[in-house]
């Protein structure tokens, strides 16, 4: 059962950037493109644990700060010749308000923490 | 034995013909050259610059006495010739002596058309002719008042440079608009709006009456309808007669000027004539360009070589800041005529083509004339635009349905179109080159030039090649930016300059980027790109730029960051070292170190924390030392004649004042400085980017030192005699390599490619150049040089703390 809740404005995440989320188990990282999608994603890459919140944002993907990985915001995988995953999140937007899942938030496990 | 050659007239065209007979035959004439004025040949048409202070006359000089004692030029200047006979080929001089001449070459020039009104013969009342005229110009200072009569080419020049030096000018212009010549009135209007906005007053349609005196000295200008104008000089640059007078007494053929068939020659076999003085099938020539062609066949002709002179559809470009404007061709409204015309008011573009029988036969460009040169192409060849009228406005880059075909534009351009800007090498030299065997780069470099200097043309060589050759020329495969396009560094920075894209957007779709926004290694490399060409048009984008840069700190491997406080020249005070100390203690930082570069890296703060430690390192003076960016770093010095027994020159005032103007600069990599005191050089300046070493005689600047994966030791690029000097020419060498390096090339990379000569040339060399790269630094600091930390603390911090916050929630 999902259990949407508020988050923030879709206008509080620039366009083709990212904020980070802060929960219990770590932090989840809110990606918004040039063409206004959210996605969210664990805020740790597969390769470094880099912050990929601080990434540079294109089409679908994200690039990892510390070695340039880059990461499906759609899959949560590594593209190219890098292997790895990152965990996604069901993530919306109505209204112009972003909206993410609670009951998933609450179940994922906790990065290897 | 060699043949006696008399030329009367040290002007452009006369100095051109010297030039190819020295170079051909320097035995096969003795020269003698008279001039009225008191000098040798200068380039008059730089004049202008010379009255807005932007050149010296020894900087025009074209032609110098070592020049003339070289090729044992006998130099008569300052003397009249008083007749010619033609009979007993002699001419006499002013003061009696009677020289004999085998050929003769008439190169008298013209004189400036004075409008006989009531007062022309008072002092103050000049042409804009000669060196004396442009003296008595640049004497008129702050507050003095000059009236221009005549609105061509070069009385708006004249008005300009006057304008220049803080003079109220007026221009006073019988026609309704200026220029009309040579534009058409929509353009007109442009051009008076622009100068306008330069301070000048400029009255159209307005008839000159009467020059009033005071003492014999002009004191105004009345108009027809009652007007005074008040002037201190009065400036009339109304037009040209060709100067006859000497060919008419000696008899020779004479209509508006002095009649020459296709090889130069008069009615006298043995007399030529060339410049503004001829007459050539009812034509009279006042532009440089024929001028020139005319010079280079009456060389031809006096070495007995077969040579024929051909009149050209002419151009015009006015060269005064601000004012671009390009007219060529016909442009006057007749029948069977179409126009088709473009604006865009608020860029104060206009555009307008004039086309007959489906051939343009005129074109005014004003605000925008990148594409001139192709325009220029298709009124010479008169190709049929059928094809391409209704997309023909827009230019060459959209011809060819849609998609940019850079082949198409390159094949498109005419052979006089210039590809080396460097070394003057156009289109239809590198062609002949590739038609003589040169098959590749290589060979064009070594055969022409091309492409030899600042290298920034490569590209289009080589599309010039591949247009020429086809299949035959397999081009190296330039590295291109990423994978979202197939452009080099090097054409995409071209695009960007030549189209005027100003967006990231508009750089995508001219040249067809496969993704829709680009990726992690063009995007910063687009941002630098277009910020530094265009740095009032284009405001900078953080989501395209790698984190220490959108987040103004070092980002660690755990994702915290490091925070360096600018220390200006590397010199602190204790209430610095205080308060970095107090925000070490408060933000709980790890670790404190000092750098390379001469101050203190603060390591591990959290992000959230950022613009809080930012906000109380500003409340004590302190500002963002950008050690995370592609910009200038650090000035580092030693501490010179303030304290060292050694110093010759106070390194460390002048590593501070270097800082003070180049910090917040982006560049295409780091930029790193170091000013040593003397040559032990304990600043170590001669492993940085732009180093200065103080020597007792002033100040070594060398470029392109490294001391990272690679290591290497500066080239010095000139030594210089005053701080000022320094700053002004390391602004230059900082704009040169932001305006031309390639993204992620250190000064040393650059350097190879360019090459230290090219850079000597450009900011050494040339003064003019040196200033204008100057005043483009300044121009794009005006926006950069600010703290980044400042704005953030007080405008974004929102930015960096978390979005929300769950883990209460997520507690329950």
């Amino acid at each position: 059962m999902s259990n949407w809740i508020d988050i923030a404005a879709l206008n509080d995440v620039p366009k083709r950037g990212a904020r980070m989320v802060k929960t219990a188990h770590g932090c989840v990282a809110v990606f918004r493109t040039g063409a206004d999608e959210v996605f969210a994603l664990d805020n740790a890459c597969p390769h470094k644990r880099g912050p990929l919140a601080e990434g540079i944002v294109h089409g679908l993907a994200v690039t990892c700060p510390l070695h340039n990985w880059v990461i499906s915001l759609e899959t949560g995988q590594a593209q190219g010749a890098d292997e790895g995953q990152v965990a996604t999140y069901p993530a919306r937007v109505e209204q112009g308000r972003i909206l993410l899942d609670a009951t998933f938030l609450r179940s994922r496990k906790v990065a290897a923490e | 034995m060699a043949e006696k050659l008399v030329i009367i007239g040290a002007g452009m065209a006369s100095g051109r013909v010297i030039e190819h007979l020295v170079e051909a035959a320097p035995a096969a004439y003795d020269i003698t050259l008279f001039n009225a004025e008191p000098r040798g040949n200068y380039n008059r048409i730089m004049l202008s610059p010379v009255l807005s202070g932007d050149k010296t006359y020894e900087e025009i000089v074209t032609h110098d006495a070592a020049f003339y004692a070289a090729h044992n030029v006998t130099c008569r200047f300052g003397e009249r010739v008083a007749q010619i006979d033609r009979a007993s080929k002699t001419l006499t001089a002013e003061n009696g002596d009677v020289i004999p001449y085998d050929k003769l070459v008439l190169g008298t020039g013209s004189n400036p058309f004075m409008i006989p009104l009531p007062g022309h013969d008072l002092k103050g009342v000049i042409a804009y002719r000669d060196l004396e005229d442009t003296e008595q110009m640049m004497a008129m200072g702050q507050g003095s008042k000059v009236v221009v009569i005549g609105g061509g080419l070069l009385g708006l020049e004249a008005a300009a440079g006057m304008a220049a030096r803080g003079v109220d000018v007026t221009v006073v212009h019988i026609m309704p608009w200026l220029m009309e010549r040579q534009l058409d009135e929509a353009a007109g209007f442009l051009l008076r709006k622009a100068l306008v906005g330069k301070g000048i007053t400029v009255k159209c349609a307005a008839n000159s009456k009467e020059i009033l005196g005071q003492d014999g000295h002009v004191r105004a200008l009345l108009l027809d309808d009652g007007t005074e104008l008040p002037c201190d000089l009065l400036v009339m640059a109304v037009g040209i007669r060709p100067n006859v007078a000497l060919a008419k007494d000696a008899g020779l053929a004479v209509g508006r000027g002095i009649h020459v068939d296709d090889q130069m020659v008069t009615s006298d076999p043995d007399v030529l004539a060339v410049g503004e003085c001829v007459e050539h099938d009812g034509a009279i020539f006042g532009l440089v360009a024929p001028l020139y062609d005319q010079a280079k066949v009456a060389a031809a002709t006096l070495l007995g070589e077969p040579a024929a002179f051909v009149q050209k559809d002419l151009s015009t470009k006015l060269k005064v800041t601000g004012c671009d404007l390009f007219s060529a061709g016909d442009f006057a409204d007749a029948e069977g005529r179409e126009d088709i015309v473009f604006r865009d008011p608020s860029r104060g573009v206009y555009r307008r083509l004039v086309i007959e029988n489906s051939v343009l036969i005129g074109c005014v460009m004003y605000g925008d004339t990148a594409d001139s040169n192709w325009f220029f192409g298709l009124i010479r060849d008169k190709t049929d635009i059928t094809e391409m009228r209704e997309t023909v406005i827009f230019g060459p880059a959209f011809q060819g349905g849609g998609s940019v075909d850079p082949l198409l534009a390159v094949a498109a351009l005419p052979r006089e179109a210039e590809i080396c800007g460097c070394n003057g090498v156009c289109k239809g030299t590198i062609e002949d080159a590739i038609a003589a065997g040169a098959a590749d780069i290589g060979a064009i470099k070594a055969t022409t030039k091309a492409s030899a200097s600042c290298g920034s043309c490569t590209g289009l060589v080589e599309q010039v090649l591949a247009a020429t050759l086809g299949d035959d020329f397999v081009a190296p495969s330039a590295a291109t930016v990423c994978g979202c396009t197939d452009m080099s560094h090097e054409d995409v920075r071209r695009m960007i300059k030549s189209q005027k894209l100003t967006s990231m957007a508009a750089v995508w779709q001219a040249c067809g980027w496969k993704t829709p926004c680009g990726c992690h290694v063009c995007r910063p490399a687009l941002n630098f790109y277009l910020l530094a060409d265009w740095p009032l048009e284009y405001r900078d984008d953080p989501q395209s730029r790698f984190i220490n840069e959108r987040k103004h700190a070092n980002i660690q491997k755990d994702g915290t960051f490091s925070v360096v406080p600018r220390m200006w020249g590397g010199i602190t005070t204790p209430a610095e070292l205080r308060a970095i100390a107090d925000a070490a203690d408060k933000y709980d930082v790890p670790t404190v170190k000092v750098t390379g570069g001469q101050r203190i890296d603060l390591l591990g703060v959290r992000g959230e924390d950022l613009p809080a430690m930012w906000a109380d390192l500003n409340a004590a003076g302190m500002v963002s030392g950008h050690a995370y960016t592609k910009g200038l770093r650090t000035v580092k010095t030693c501490v010179g004649t303030d304290h060292c027994r050694f110093g010759t020159q106070d390194s460390t005032g002048l590593g501070i004042q270097l800082e003070k103007i180049l910090w917040g600069s982006w560049t295409p990599h780091k930029l790193k400085l170091a000013v040593s005191g003397c040559p032990r050089n304990c600043a170590e300046a001669t492993c940085k980017d732009i180093g200065v070493v103080c020597v007792d005689s002033g100040y070594q600047i060398s470029i392109g030192g490294a001391a990272g994966m690679d290591v290497k030791e500066t080239e010095l690029l000139v030594q210089v005699a005053t701080e000022q000097e320094v700053i002004d020419v390391i602004c230059a060498v900082t704009q040169l390599y932001r305006e031309g390096g390639k993204y992620l090339d250190r000064i040393y990379k650059w350097m190879a490619k360019v090459g230290l000569d090219w850079i000597t040339e450009q900011v050494v060399d040339n003064l003019e150049n040196r200033k204008a790269l100057v005043q483009r630094f300044e121009l794009s600091q005006s926006i950069y040089r600010k703290d980044p930390w400042a704005e953030h603390a007080a405008t974004r911090a929102q930015q960096y703390q978390p979005l929300a916050d769950l883990s209460l929630e997520a507690a329950e």
